[in-house]
């Protein structure tokens, strides 16, 4: 039995949720990896040190820079028959490729994995994680999602697997990339951090996000935000933690300023600690909260900041 | 052209949900229950579009229990032209759905499918890639902005580090992400008028389509539950806590 996994990679290597996929593929059997894309040197090169990978596949072609779901769909599926499960992250490439992957093989794909029980059985969230459904699947192939907060990643390196440049032959041509508006930052990124601090509601504007930089270069935080926040414009998207935002599971998680909605404990409530401060004492964030602290963030933050510099 | 707006009836997102005593699944009777919001949002798109004289008729289609008939109807007072009816009590997954909406869009030729992202019950997040890929169609997940430009659909995603556009040949397959528009609230005439619009009946069968699951639901628990931790008075005692107790930084 042999998985694939399709990883992702960036300047920094092979990106963490696709090691936490490589983590899930390695509970069944033995495990290859694909690159895709151009310029792939890297990023091979990088996959074939990721321990527990037996070897890692090629595919450098233009139509699949970006890795636009129609071409690395089809390539996937011209790989499928050597596999038992194909595998990727839950993340925004591995949602949109993986289920056209599926229905191409005729298949019911298992979205957003959290555990691997056996082959066939799986457990995964269901309404925003209120609900931890087992599932066995009848299928003869597994097209798999796997939440990376829910496995540890493997090491960046410590394998040494062979490289195998593939043919890829005609794309479909159905889409085009066009352009990408990434936010440049400094910090890591949401789903990797050690240490996430976000600001919600009770910041009150996107100015008062300042007020938060400081303690998150002291404690190399990426910084988030609760679905309240982004709605009301203080910062981008793709701040968002929640059920349908980012879902992070960091060693320490900071909440400011957020009442705790379902929605957004769903998103972070598998962090390993849990910090709220809230001037409301009422605040359903404190009933998961491992450290609750009933303050004005205004001073509370300042405060935060000046402690952590004395120290 | 046409535009296909796909509806599924789940459990209010409103509703605290609650997995049953003996673990079998979520409880749902006498729940109230609503269209998944980002169905809503792609209903809106689509009325959007045709207030915008990109559309000429919108199709709005549910699966399931009866009680479907109700989601649709919602479609139809927020703008929608007319329902189809996929009756089934079987348990539809996302491959069974995305075969049901590939023989509807056979029959009904639109040139876009708006589907929301994910439902928020399965949380699959699935059908909408799963018909593009039957139909070999393009698709634009997680859309925070479409624009129509003759055979072009150019479509603003949501991906993990910020925004992605792609250019799309149509025909195609949107999936909606939060932010691409808000979802009108139906008046009461147009609530009036929906009642008059027609939907149509049909069964899995009369498609043509085998709807046999292909997960089974083995068990669903509780997940992991967090108890509250301390209160702590000042943010000194909040640093030491986390340095000595929890050791975190």
């Amino acid at each position: 039995m042999t998985s694939l996994v399709l990883l992702e990679s960036d300047a920094g290597g092979i990106k963490q949720p696709s090691r936490s996929a490589v983590a899930a593929a390695s509970a069944l059997g033995e495990v290859h990896v694909l690159v895709a894309g151009v310029d792939l040197g890297a990023a091979s090169a990088a996959a074939a040190k990721l321990p527990g990978v037996a070897k890692v596949l090629v595919a450098d072609n233009p139509a699949l820079d970006h890795l636009l779901a129609e071409p690395t769909a089809a390539l996937l599926v011209g790989l499928a028959p050597a596999y038992s499960h194909l595998l990727a992250a839950t993340t925004a490439v591995g949602k949109n490729v993986m289920p056209r992957v599926a229905a191409l093989l005729d298949l019911q794909p298992i979205s957003d994995i959290a555990a691997v029980e056996d082959a066939d059985t799986f457990v995964r969230p269901i309404y925003a994680g209120n609900g931890m459904a087992t599932v066995k699947s009848s299928d003869t192939k597994k097209i798999i999602t796997v939440r990376a907060a829910s496995f540890d990643p493997v090491a960046a390196e410590g394998g040494n697997a062979p490289v195998e440049n593939l043919n890829v032959g005609d794309m479909p041509g159905l889409s085009k990339f066009v352009s990408a508006e990434l936010s440049k930052s400094e910090r890591p990124e949401l789903t990797a951090a050690r240490v996430v601090i976000s600001g919600g509601r009770g910041m009150q504007n996107g100015e008062n996000f300042k007020l938060i930089e400081p303690i998150a270069d002291k404690l190399g935080a990426a910084v988030g935000a609760s679905r309240a926040a982004v709605d009301a414009g203080f910062v981008p998207n793709e701040f968002q933690v929640g059920q349908t935002g980012k879902i992070v599971a960091p060693e320490l998680y900071v909440a400011v300023g957020i009442s705790g909605a379902i929605q957004h404990l769903a998103g972070m409530k598998d962090s390993k600690v849990i910090v709220a401060i809230n001037k409301d004492e009422e605040a359903p964030i404190f009933q998961v909260a491992d450290y609750g602290l009933v303050a004005d963030l205004f001073t509370a933050l300042p405060e935060l900041a000046a402690e952590l510099e004395r120290s | 052209m046409k535009i296909i707006v796909p509806v599924k009836r789940v459990v209010d997102y409103n509703v605290k949900v609650r997995v049953k005593s003996d673990g079998s699944g979520i409880e749902t009777a006498g729940v109230k229950m609503s269209m998944n919001p980002f169905d809503e949002i792609a209903v809106e798109e689509a009325v959007r579009l045709k207030e915008k004289g990109v559309a000429t008729e919108i199709i709005a289609v549910s699966m399931g229990v009866p009680q479907c008939a109700e989601t649709i109807r919602t479609a139809l007072a927020m703008g929608a032209d007319r329902g189809i009816l996929v009756e089934s009590d079987a348990d539809l997954q996302p491959l069974a759905v995305a075969k049901l909406l590939k023989a509807i869009v056979d029959q009904e030729q639109p040139r876009i499918v708006i589907l929301g992202k994910q439902a928020i019950d399965d949380d699959m997040s699935a059908t909408g890639q799963m018909l593009a890929a039957l139909l070999g169609w393009s698709q634009g997940t997680f859309a925070s902005k479409l624009a129509v430009e003759g055979d072009t659909l150019t479509v603003t995603r949501e991906v993990d580090g910020g925004l992605e556009t792609v250019a799309l040949t149509l025909p195609s397959i949107v999936t909606t992400d939060l932010r691409l528009n808000e979802p009108r609230y139906a008046s009461l005439p147009n609530i009036m008028k929906a009642r008059k619009k027609p939907i149509a009946n049909m069964k899995p069968a009369d498609l043509g389509v085998d709807v046999t699951p292909r997960l089974t639901v083995i068990k669903v628990s509780e997940p992991p539950k967090r108890k509250a931790g301390q209160k702590v008075a000042s943010v000194a005692e909040l640093v030491n806590k986390l340095r000595t107790e929890a050791k975190v930084i």
